[in-house]
């Protein structure tokens, strides 16, 4: 079995898997990091989004071995010495979550859109979520989160004072 | 101490977990000892299962166990019920065949659950469930409901002649034969409602467990009524009696009614961890989910509404066949009865209804309740019939529905149900007001001059939820009560504990429940916890669905509150030295009324647990209650939606360029909250009108089953939604609360067509109204157009 | 999935080497066709041998055209001031293949050796008049697409880079199908000198094609407007439940017309 060495959330592992084990898989089974989530299999919901050497890519459809090497931050990893991002922080304020389970994937494309794109308008919002699908919101809310969220990334001001 | 008050926008409380990845969701828990299942399914949508061979996949690496339909026979294993027994018209019970979890002799369709494989990992099960081998004798299918009845259809199941489980009926006849006959117009209307696939984004996952120690069964499940599951895997299944099964539901990744219901995976895995030995586990990949979840919809209708001279409406009827695929899932025979007919009054004072109603098998996966399940076809052909009589005459629409509302209350319907409250007339003046209806002719001309069509479409709906009152539903059949229970825990330092039967899968109960409590007794709602989703914690309750959490699961904590607050006002009186009858209690504290004597909620239930100032013989110790409240009627949330739409006359491609609703859910506890409940909603109905279409192949292959067929709504296919109130308080409930969970998949659809077939100039517009639809129609009336040249 | 082995070549040469003597292999580059098809056990590769390493990433200007490594992924063409300067409508093409997470991972190589008859690129490829470079030689776009799924490419071959020659004026404008967000109907045109091409990815029965009658009437003037009465034949279209032939034939008219707008603009 091959050998994965990651440095996940700032913290190196190696583990051997399987070579056809997603990465999805190897963070959820081996690492018990089940806040990346599998939603639909074929790469279109964006539940199972995290960061791979900075870029927002699908757990679910990339091997763990194909990340040897890599450093990939999750949804757990996104908080800082107990402080929330304030991506996380505005989809709070501004209700961008029901049930909870397309959220990490959503958060972890939302943190990514703000990091190639800074402050975006609604219709590149809109655009930019094309790979992640949500049943309960309506995207409403999220839309506005990430507008909020994407101020207080930019400007550093906290998400409440910058969505007022 | 911060009290949050009752109708305070406050931010979610279980939003810490999800945000950070610490949900807890069914697929995230493992046992020790865990196996996992696969289930072979059949390809094909009707064959005879001839024979099954496990011999070679029994051999395979890692494989615990298979079982067959032969297993769960030999283990007197009972079927899968449905809860709700509807008579035909001639009085007799309805046709139902037997859903045994594990096929036995015959499968209906594809999906339908032929083997488990049970091993120690996912592949190992697949690779084994690739070397059974089935001979399957393949039957001619029936797919269509429309279909379902005709001479020479293949049966699906022999206890149901004619494929038909039931020819249902309510309303009266004659008099509406007769409201025809005067009738100065009659709108004639035929309607498909589209069958849709729920898709909550968590897949529906199970684990079941054995510990062989106390003889007792745990099911860790994705459900929206874990006591319910219960329930019907004890009593009516037999997997073991109901103190010796635990059933959990942990974070749920949303329902919409899917995770309602009572499947064969689940069943499976709970009976096969006793087979077994070991933990089973099971989560559905997503085309799994799209194959064998209950599906939603899926009506043909032929509708009329007879219209006098003066514009009033006389009289409505309609003929509908409901597909309810191939079994009869947990409550599928009373969504479109008394869930959908009960309903056809819409917001009108219609003084003569009749519906018939017949239900169908056909080669597909089962039908049942989808948020709405009933309200939203109910409102689908009020609303289309309304706006297509008014175009019909010569009326505007808006004027036609409010020459028709209803005004006085309450008021007794045709159909059996009498509203309680409601002005209708605000909600529409309001909604026009906001959409700025005035201005819509000058934004189709501009829209014209871009090649654009415009229109604009009224949804004004009306759904009866806060389901519901015990001996009125049993009386039409249901096989349960649905009230709800709550338990209040007030612990010695003044926090409290909520226990309620229903359930969380999204919709901020944690929060809601909490400025409940927090306002009643005046305490943090951070004091608050809410407890919910498992049988060994949590008595009896009935679950979450047909938007009843806040009306009828509230008003139990509320009830229970009134008992907190009268024993501790019996505590305060022997704290604080008075007279029972001169302690009031307000915003926390106790006080003896005309003195400056006070003391605070939380040492009064310190009081109540130390017993030191009262003698026992008086007043028992602890400060505990509970109350089961069985709500005295349905509530009526109404409203109305306006959808503006453009149709590139090019591509057939629509755009929804504004959405306005204005909603009556009586008080409400957290607008936020119930503004998001709303948008989901709304989104939902637009996903039915513009998107979602369930495609089968004549022989009963789906077509769409996954997300690569199955257009989902994204965030680019919606705007903004502009989003307002009016309130009439709920009389029949103590919160006055109505509900808020359905309505905008209830009234969404509705409006989007009223406004593509305001744009098209044509009646004719399917669900849903993808490009090619909308291609097709503008091609079509141009050939027309031509030809007339 | 069904196992395989899974090996990283760190050249073109060493990749080649594996591809010859691997038990069934296949190339993985993005992964984002090849992974969901072999999770649903529909492929069954018994090697996979990772381009990831291979040195096959990069963009270039060239002389007079853009050279894009094979490995490069859709969100590097579309963020390469290179390609922005030189093809624009390229850059557009590549930042709306799939969605945001796709782009990072999917690779042009990836794209192009697979042909689906829904994927963006054949379009460009086939339009912009490209050559496809392998570890073997040098093939132009005419002759490298072979219908649906198939390419002219050898087993053992390995697509390296491809090159684009830079037009004068291009756009693509792609109708998406609302479900997976692949082309129904994608339409490139692209004019150098007096030569215009169009290619249509997503419609035809036999997967991209180039529209010889709207290239002759686009040569004479490239405008909008010259493209109008000309037909597509709905024989030689797809249907499916989103767009049936007739709709699609329409389809590429509109999306044409709309390309040679933008290219114009």
């Amino acid at each position: 079995m091959p050998t994965v060495t990651l440095t996940v959330n700032g913290r190196s592992v190696t583990a051997d898997v399987d070579s056809r084990t997603l990465l999805v898989q190897m963070l959820r089974e081996t690492l018990h990091l089940t806040g990346t989530h599998v939603g639909c299999d074929t790469s279109q919901c964006g539940a199972c989004v995290v960061h791979v050497d900075g870029k927002a890519v699908k757990s679910c459809t990339t091997l763990a071995v194909q990340c040897d090497g890599a450093s990939v931050v999750t949804i757990e990893g996104l908080a800082q010495d107990g402080k929330l991002h304030p991506m996380q922080e505005a989809f709070r304020e501004h209700h961008g979550l029901q049930c909870g389970f397309c959220t990490p994937g959503m958060i972890m494309s939302a943190v990514d859109i703000v990091n190639r794109k800074g402050i975006v308008d609604e219709a590149t919002i809109r655009e930019e979520l094309e790979g992640n699908i949500c049943r309960c919101t309506g995207y409403h809310n999220i839309v506005r989160a990430v507008e909020a969220g994407a101020k207080a990334m930019v400007s550093g001001t906290p998400v409440r004072q910058a969505a007022e | 101490m911060t009290v949050t008050a009752i109708g305070a926008a406050v931010r979610r409380k279980e939003d810490h977990r999800f945000i950070t990845g610490k949900g807890q969701y069914t697929d995230d828990i493992n046992r020790p000892g865990q196996t996992h299942a696969y289930f072979l399914r059949s390809p094909h949508a009707h064959a005879n299962l001839k024979k099954i061979d496990l011999s070679k996949a029994k051999a395979m690496p890692g494989v615990v166990a298979i079982y067959t339909g032969d297993d769960v026979a030999a283990d007197k294993i009972g079927g899968l019920i449905c809860g709700w027994m509807i008579h035909s018209k001639d009085g007799t019970p309805m046709r139902a065949g037997p859903h045994p979890i594990l096929a036995q002799g015959k499968v209906r369709y594809v999906g339908d659950h032929v083997a488990v494989v049970i091993a120690e990992t996912l592949s190992q099960a697949k690779d084994a469930a690739e070397a059974i081998v089935v001979d399957y004798d393949v039957l001619p299918a029936v797919v269509e409901a429309g279909k379902a009845q005709a001479k020479g259809a293949p049966q699906v199941h022999t206890e149901a002649p004619a494929n038909t489980v039931y020819d249902w009926h309510i309303g009266d006849k004659a008099a509406t034969e007769a409201a025809f006959k005067a009738a100065k117009h009659v709108t004639k209307l035929d309607i498909v409602n589209n069958r849709l696939v729920p898709n909550a984004m968590e897949p529906r996952a199970a684990i079941g467990e054995y510990d062989a120690g106390n003889d007792a069964l745990t099911l860790h499940t994705t459900s929206q009524n874990p006591h319910v599951a219960r329930l019907v895997l004890s009593a009516f299944i037999g997997i073991a009696p109901e103190h010796k099964l635990r059933v959990i539901a942990p974070d749920v990744g949303g329902g919409f009614g899917s995770k309602i219901f009572i499947y064969a995976e689940e069943t499976v895995c709970v009976w096969a961890a006793r087979k077994c030995g070991r933990p089973v586990k099971w989560t559905a990949d997503r085309t799994e989910e799209f194959l064998c979840v209950a599906h939603g919809r899926d009506h043909v209708t032929r509708a009329e509404l007879a219209i006098d001279a003066d514009g009033k409406i006389t009289g409505l009827r309609a003929k509908t066949i409901a597909n309810m695929g191939a079994y009869l899932s947990t409550f599928a025979s009373s969504v479109p009865t008394y869930l959908y007919a009960t309903l056809l009054s819409g917001q009108y004072a219609i003084p003569n209804i009749y519906c018939e109603v017949d239900a169908v098998y056909t080669n597909t996966a089962p039908v049942d309740a989808y948020r709405g399940a009933g309200r939203p076809e109910a409102t689908f052909v009020v609303e289309r019939l309304v706006e297509t009589a008014a175009r019909e005459i010569g009326m505007d629409p808006a004027a036609f529905r409010r020459r028709n509302f209803i005004t006085k209350f309450p008021h007794q319907t045709p159909v059996i149900m009498t509203y309680d409250c409601g002005d209708y007339k605000a909600s529409l003046t309001k909604a026009m007001e906001m959409a700025d209806v005035k201005g819509f002719g000058k934004r189709r001309r501009e829209a014209a001059r871009r090649g654009k069509l415009r229109g604009l479409g009224y949804s004004t709906y009306i759904e009866a939820c806060g389901i519901a009152p015990s001996q009125a539903v049993g009386s039409l059949g249901a096989g349960v009560g649905l009230w709800e229970s709550a338990e209040v825990r007030v612990n010695p330092v003044g926090t409290v504990e909520i226990l309620t039967g229903s359930h969380s899968h999204g919709q901020g109960h944690e929060t809601t429940f909490a400025q409940l409590v927090s306002s009643r007794l005046g305490i943090s709602i951070d004091n608050v916890s809410i407890v919910h989703g498992d049988t060994d914690k949590v008595q009896f309750g009935m679950g979450t669905y047909g938007s009843r959490s806040g009306a009828v699961g509230m008003s139990a904590i509320s009830k229970a509150l009134d008992k907190i607050e009268a024993k501790a006002k019996k505590v305060a009186a022997h704290v604080l030295e008075a007279a029972e009858a001169d302690i009031d209690f307000k915003d926390g504290k106790f006080t003896v009324k005309g003195t400056d004597k006070a003391v605070d909620f939380g040492t009064v239930a310190l009081n109540a647990y130390i017993a030191h100032k009262f003698n026992p013989q008086e007043l028992e110790p602890g400060l505990k209650e509970g109350s089961f409240y069985d709500p005295t009627n349905f509530t009526f949330p109404a409203g109305c939606h306006i959808c503006e739409i453009e149709v590139d006359q090019e591509t057939g491609v629509a755009r929804i360029v504004k959405w306005t609703a204005v909603d009556d859910f009586g008080n409400v506890i957290n607008p936020m909250i119930v503004e998001g409940q709303v948008h989901g909603g709304i989104a939902q109905g637009v996903g039915q009108a513009l998107l979602e279409g369930t495609v089968y192949t004549a022989d009963g292959q789906l077509v769409t089953a996954s997300y690569m067929d199955y257009a989902m709504p994204r965030a680019h296919d919606l705007p903004s939604f502009e989003v307002g109130m009016t309130v009439t308080p709920c009389p029949s409930n103590p919160l006055g609360i109505k509900g808020c969970g359905e309505a905008g998949a209830i009234a969404a659809p509705a409006a989007v067509i009223n406004a593509l077939t305001d744009a098209l100039g044509t009646e004719d517009v399917p669900m849903p109204a993808t490009p090619l639809a909308l291609w097709s129609i503008i091609a079509k009336q141009s050939k027309a157009a031509i030809a007339a040249e | 999935m069904y196992p395989f082995k899974y090996q990283k070549a760190a050249t073109v040469r060493g990749a080649v080497s594996l591809l010859k003597k691997a038990e069934e292999p296949k190339l993985l580059a993005g992964g984002h066709t090849l992974l969901p098809t072999m999770k649903q056990r529909l492929a069954s590769p018994k090697t996979l041998i990772d381009l990831s390493a291979a040195g096959l990433s990069g963009i270039e200007q060239k002389g007079r055209s853009i050279v894009i490594g094979a490995m490069t992924t859709h969100a590097e063409v579309a963020n390469s001031p290179v390609v922005q300067q030189a093809i624009p409508a390229l850059a557009k093409l590549a930042g709306h293949i799939g969605d945001p997470q796709v782009r990072h991972r999917g690779t042009i190589g990836g794209s192009v050796a697979n042909n689906d008859p829904a994927a963006d690129y054949p379009a460009a490829l086939m339009a912009l008049g490209a050559v496809v470079h392998t570890s073997k030689r040098k093939i132009p776009a005419e002759e490298f697409f072979a219908g649906m799924f198939s390419t002219a490419l050898d087993e053992d071959e390995i697509i390296t880079k491809v090159a684009f020659p830079i037009p004068s004026k291009a756009a693509y404008v792609k109708f998406p199908n609302p479900a997976s967000r692949y082309a129904i109907v994608g339409v490139f045109v692209a004019k150098k000198g007096s030569n215009v091409r169009v290619a249509v990815t997503g419609a035809g029965s036999n997967g991209v094609f180039r529209h010889e009658a709207m290239e002759q009437a686009l040569a004479k003037r490239f405008n909008p407007k010259s493209l109008e009465g000309i037909a597509t034949p709905a024989a030689d279209m797809n249907g499916d439940i989103h767009a049936s032939a007739d709709y699609r034939a329409h389809l590429v008219g509109v999306i044409a017309r709309r390309a040679v707008a933008a290219a114009t603009a």
